[in-house]
């Protein structure tokens, strides 16, 4: 326990020094660090259904957009001389979220599974197009807007500067995250757990598991509303993307790669696919491409994800073992990059002829200039790719090797 | 009146057959292999998208052959080298190997032909009207887009109820180590089932691709609707995504034609709600405007009312 | 010896008329089977004969096709195997069967929730329920895992998970108890602990036993029941049995499977 307590006072330090770190200062930079709580939030909330229950959604946004609106509506009742402070203001989206959560949780975890996440699937496109049927509640196309700083100030906070948005953000990052941890180590959390494991056996144990999944399923929305009010706040606009497939798939994105098997997966993951969105769009109109690609190698290779990787090179390097594995990766290491090189020439030169042709054909690349319109670079990049590839292939059974050496090591000095 | 009746039973049934072939494609890798394929409607995009450049190099007769065709490839690609190695890790791993797979592929799209919609006009040589209806012609694209359809169910149904391979995969399916030890390569079948179910969705992506527009979020539209499809008509069943196609093709066709709203129905039926009333927007929403969801809510009846679908076999 | 009179005792378990049939084919085909209060009772038979079939009919993951089940005189037939645990009735299962990514203490905890009254709560922290805490160390004891507390149920070894399966079954102080072929695939030394393990838990309990190593049968039973093609072609001490001509030729005569 007294392990425990410290790492959450080292997160507490943390997130109340992050936006003071040099190259943090900037307005941008604070947006960004208050985009990734808010991320982070919503991924926890995810992280409730998927990694501690096993349920899959594909419409966890529902739940995120229908307590931002929640959230902006109360937000312009405070605007309009609601004697409110606007931090309280997430409160209204967690309402809102288990309101809805108990209303369609009642309907949907009757059935778990496939079939749960196909129905997750359509609520979500019913829900995100009666959207723009309702423009009172939803305020259409544009959406609904408010004012954080029309309002009453809690000790001082005005909420007109980016910092203070950052912190209440912190705030309810924290006491979100410490309530999801505490959730976990109750009764429903455990049985959450054992409904993961093995649905069957938990019904001869005395459990209805449908009645866990209910449980999960509403604290889960609820939280995912705190992330909407946060975002309603940060954005001070609530719109139909909000509500949207891409948005859910977005979080399910970010729990997974994060690692679904350790709390603080999703938010690492909320953390790194937030910092991708906003920066590598930045220099690539692909990134939607990495970012599947990248997904589709942590299922198929990664399944415990970022959180995953780092625990058993964590558990390595504990145990002394991590000296095997670096030697192979250092041989690895040439041969991927050679291959991503050619890859991502590919990628990118294939997208800017396709998708910018009035940019021209020429354009720099690594610091390097090549035309779109001739045929080598396309040739240079293919063979760069294919050699790096064969060559990795050709080196894996090495990488792999060393793994199990390094595991029975592992497992000696344990 | 007959004539809106009459258009929109066979516009109904063509897209509800178009439906249909996706489904079926759907429902037949699932209930063989337990995989529920996200990327099925991305494959049914690339059928368009093939037949469109095919088309483009040697006409439109030889596209309606090689487009399916390389959708199979691609299919039977995706099952040996990816999808393989993550069958072991559980189904949630499988159905998110696809669901990125939709992702890249939708991007891959992007990548070759563009974010904007390309011009899939109808080939001449199917351009010209069926028959005459109430004074209006019918297209003859859309008669084959039926004939097609009902081919294809008549194919599945031979292969598998008739055929012995058909049998040997059903067998596959609960009891894949007898059947591997009885001879046959099991894994092999999964890659041909995978295989026949991605061609059938690029044929219907061939034909589809002109009844809707082509671009590059086609898959990301219809893909929800066919997984309600799959659902309603119970999972793992044909005849059931049958029903639940025609069904939800049907009504997506007519709503479409019906400009009324439920205050018209409440007026209808005696009732008097004010216009005031808070819910004022809900019962001004008309059922045209309403068709799109309507395959939701039909989805949210069914599981209150009968949560395995029509003729649901499967619980996952 | 362990033998409380049939006449006069309650009836834990009580089987009238069960038939199960599946599509055609009828799996059990009228058992009626009464099982006294304390009774250790074991249930043989040929491979195929319906003993998990009957062992699912009773524990509620299969309904019977007609007939009734009793339990300690409440009628349990059909349903919910939840609610049918909540009664006081707990099984294991042939193929173990338990949450492979929780710690094997988590795995007995969770066991002994509902038996303590915890229901649903989720603002309870679970360290801080003595009870719950208690009675899962009580209860990794007797099964032998106190030392592999900490690892995780799927990584355990065949016997040590057979010895959780038998752990979660009785955590919950179900006065009722069927185990499944408990000492499948172990070697002599490992049956006999598990024979003690069985013989301890099921004081003052009853407990009926599917099983195929007749040595651990004739141990521990005080009564059996042959079970051939889903009826019970007889039911009676474990000396009869032997002495049964028309078992010997049908079971016991062939060796055991």
């Amino acid at each position: 326990m007294h392990g425990t307590a410290r790492a959450w006072l080292g997160a507490v330090v943390l997130l109340a020094a992050l936006p003071w770190i040099p190259g943090l200062h900037s307005d941008s930079a604070r947006s960004l660090l208050t985009q990734m709580g808010i991320a982070a939030v919503f991924a926890l909330s995810y992280n409730l259904l998927l990694g501690e229950t096993g349920l899959l959604s594909f419409g966890h946004a529902v739940y995120f957009g229908l307590g931002g609106y929640a959230s902006i509506h109360f937000l312009r009742a405070i605007n309009a001389g609601l004697a409110i402070p606007v931090p309280f203001v997430p409160l209204a989206g967690a309402l809102a979220g288990l309101a809805f959560g108990i209303v369609f949780g009642a309907l949907i975890t009757r059935r778990g599974g496939t079939v749960f996440a196909l129905i997750t699937l359509g609520l979500g496109e019913w829900v995100h197009a009666s959207s723009l049927m309702l423009p009172s509640f939803f305020g259409g196309e544009e959406g609904v807007t408010a004012s954080r700083t029309r309002a009453p100030h809690l000790v001082g906070l005005d909420l007109g500067s980016q910092l203070q948005v950052y912190y209440v953000t912190a705030f309810w990052l924290l006491v979100s995250a410490l309530a999801m941890h505490a959730f976990m180590r109750t009764p429903v959390g455990r049985l959450a757990n054992a409904v993961r494991d093995n649905p069957e056996r938990v019904e001869f144990i005395g459990y209805n598991p449908q009645r866990i999944r209910f449980i999960m399923f509403s604290a889960s929305a609820a939280f995912a509303g705190l992330a909407g009010g946060l975002h309603a706040i940060n954005y001070e606009i609530v719109a139909a993307e909000a509500l949207s497939a891409t948005r859910s798939g977005a979080v399910l994105l970010m729990v997974y790669i994060g690692g679904v098997h350790h709390f603080a997966g999703a938010i690492l993951g909320a953390v790194a696919i937030t910092w991708l969105q906003v920066s590598l769009s930045d220099y690539t109109t692909a990134w939607l491409l990495y970012l599947g690609l990248l997904f589709m190698g942590i299922v198929a290779f990664v399944p415990g994800g970022l959180a995953g990787l780092a625990m058993i090179h964590l558990a390595a390097l504990r145990t002394r073992s991590l000296g095997t594995i670096a030697r192979s990766y250092l041989i690895a290491l040439p041969f991927a990059l050679i291959a991503s090189l050619g890859v991502v020439t590919l990628i990118e030169i294939a997208y800017r002829r396709a998708t910018q042709p009035e940019a021209g054909t020429s354009m720099r690349l690594f610091w390097i200039p090549m035309d779109t319109a001739k045929p080598w670079p396309w040739i240079v990049a293919a063979a760069l790719a294919a050699a790096g590839s064969f060559a990795l292939v050709r080196a894996w059974p090495r990488i792999a090797a060393a793994w199990a050496q390094a595991g029975e090591e592992m497992h000696a000095r344990a | 009146m007959k004539e809106i009746v009459a258009f929109s039973l066979l516009n109904g049934a063509v897209y509800g057959l178009l439906l249909f072939m996706l489904s079926s494609g759907l429902t037949l890798i699932f209930s063989l292999m337990g995989v529920l394929n996200f990327a099925h409607a991305s494959l049914f995009m690339l059928g368009a998208y093939f037949s469109w450049q095919v088309s483009r190099w040697v006409g439109f007769w030889p596209a309606l052959v090689v487009a399916p065709l390389l959708c199979g490839l691609i299919g039977a690609a995706i099952e040996r080298w990816g999808l393989r190695r993550v069958h072991a890790k559980g189904h949630v791993a499988e159905i998110l190997f696809t669901f990125g797979l939709a992702y890249v592929i939708g991007e891959l799209v992007i990548m070759a032909w563009g974010r904007n919609p390309i011009e899939n006009h109808v080939p001449a040589a199917i351009d010209f009207a069926a028959f005459r209806l109430f004074g209006t012609s019918y297209p003859f694209y859309k008669v084959l887009m039926m004939a097609i359809s009902v081919a294809m169910f008549a194919f599945l149904y031979f292969a598998f109820k008739r055929t012995r391979l058909g049998l040997i995969i059903q067998a596959a399916l609960t009891h894949p180590q007898m059947v591997s030890a009885l001879g046959h390569d099991v894994p092999w079948l999964f890659v041909l089932v995978f295989a026949v179910g991605s061609a059938l969705a690029g044929l219907a992506g061939v034909i589809g691709g002109f009844a809707l527009l082509t671009e590059p979020n086609m898959a990301a539209n219809l893909g929800p609707i066919v997984f309600v499809v799959v659902v309603v008509g119970g999972l793992g069943s044909i005849p059931g995504a049958f029903l639940a196609s025609m069904l939800i093709g049907l009504l997506q066709t007519f709503a479409v034609a019906i400009d009324y709203s439920w205050y018209d129905l409440f007026a209808a039926l005696g009732l008097h709600v004010s216009r005031d009333s808070m819910l004022r927007e809900v019962w001004q929403v008309k059922l045209s405007q309403a068709a799109p969801i309507l395959p939701y809510v039909l989805l949210v009846l069914m599981l209150v009312v009968r949560p395995r679908g029509f003729m649901g076999t499967r619980e996952t | 010896m362990h033998a409380p009179d049939a006449a006069t005792t309650p009836r834990a378990l009580e089987l009238s008329g069960v038939h199960k049939r599946f599509g055609q084919t009828e799996i059990i085909r009228g058992v009626s089977l009464d099982v006294p209060r304390g009774e250790r009772h074991a249930i043989i038979g040929p491979n195929g004969a319906g003993k998990s079939t009957l062992f699912n009919l009773m524990s509620g993951r299969l309904a019977p096709t007609t007939g009734t089940i009793r339990l300690d005189g409440e009628d349990i037939t059909a349903r919910r195997p939840f609610r049918i645990a909540r009664r006081g009735l707990s099984r294991s299962f042939q193929v173990t069967n338990v949450f492979p990514r929780m710690t094997v203490r988590e795995n007995v905890r969770c066991s002994v929730l509902w038996s303590l009254g915890y229901r649903y709560s989720f603002w309870r922290s679970l360290e801080r329920l003595r009870d719950a805490n208690e009675r899962t160390d009580e209860t990794l004891e007797r099964i032998g895992l106190a030392a592999r507390r900490g690892a995780l149920a799927g990584v355990l070894t065949y016997a040590e998970q057979r010895a959780l399966e038998i752990g979660i079954t009785i955590a919950g102080g179900a006065r009722v108890i069927l185990l499944d072929e408990p000492t499948a695939g172990m070697s002599r030394p490992e049956t006999e602990a598990v024979v003690r393990l069985i013989r301890s838990v099921s004081e003052g309990r009853t407990l009926v036993m599917v099983e195929h190593d007749m040595s651990v049968v004739f141990e521990l039973a005080d009564r059996i029941s042959v079970l051939v093609y889903g009826e019970i072609v007889a039911s009676d001490t474990p000396a009869r049995i032997r002495a049964n001509e028309a078992v010997r030729a049908a079971y016991l005569g062939g060796g055991d499977a």
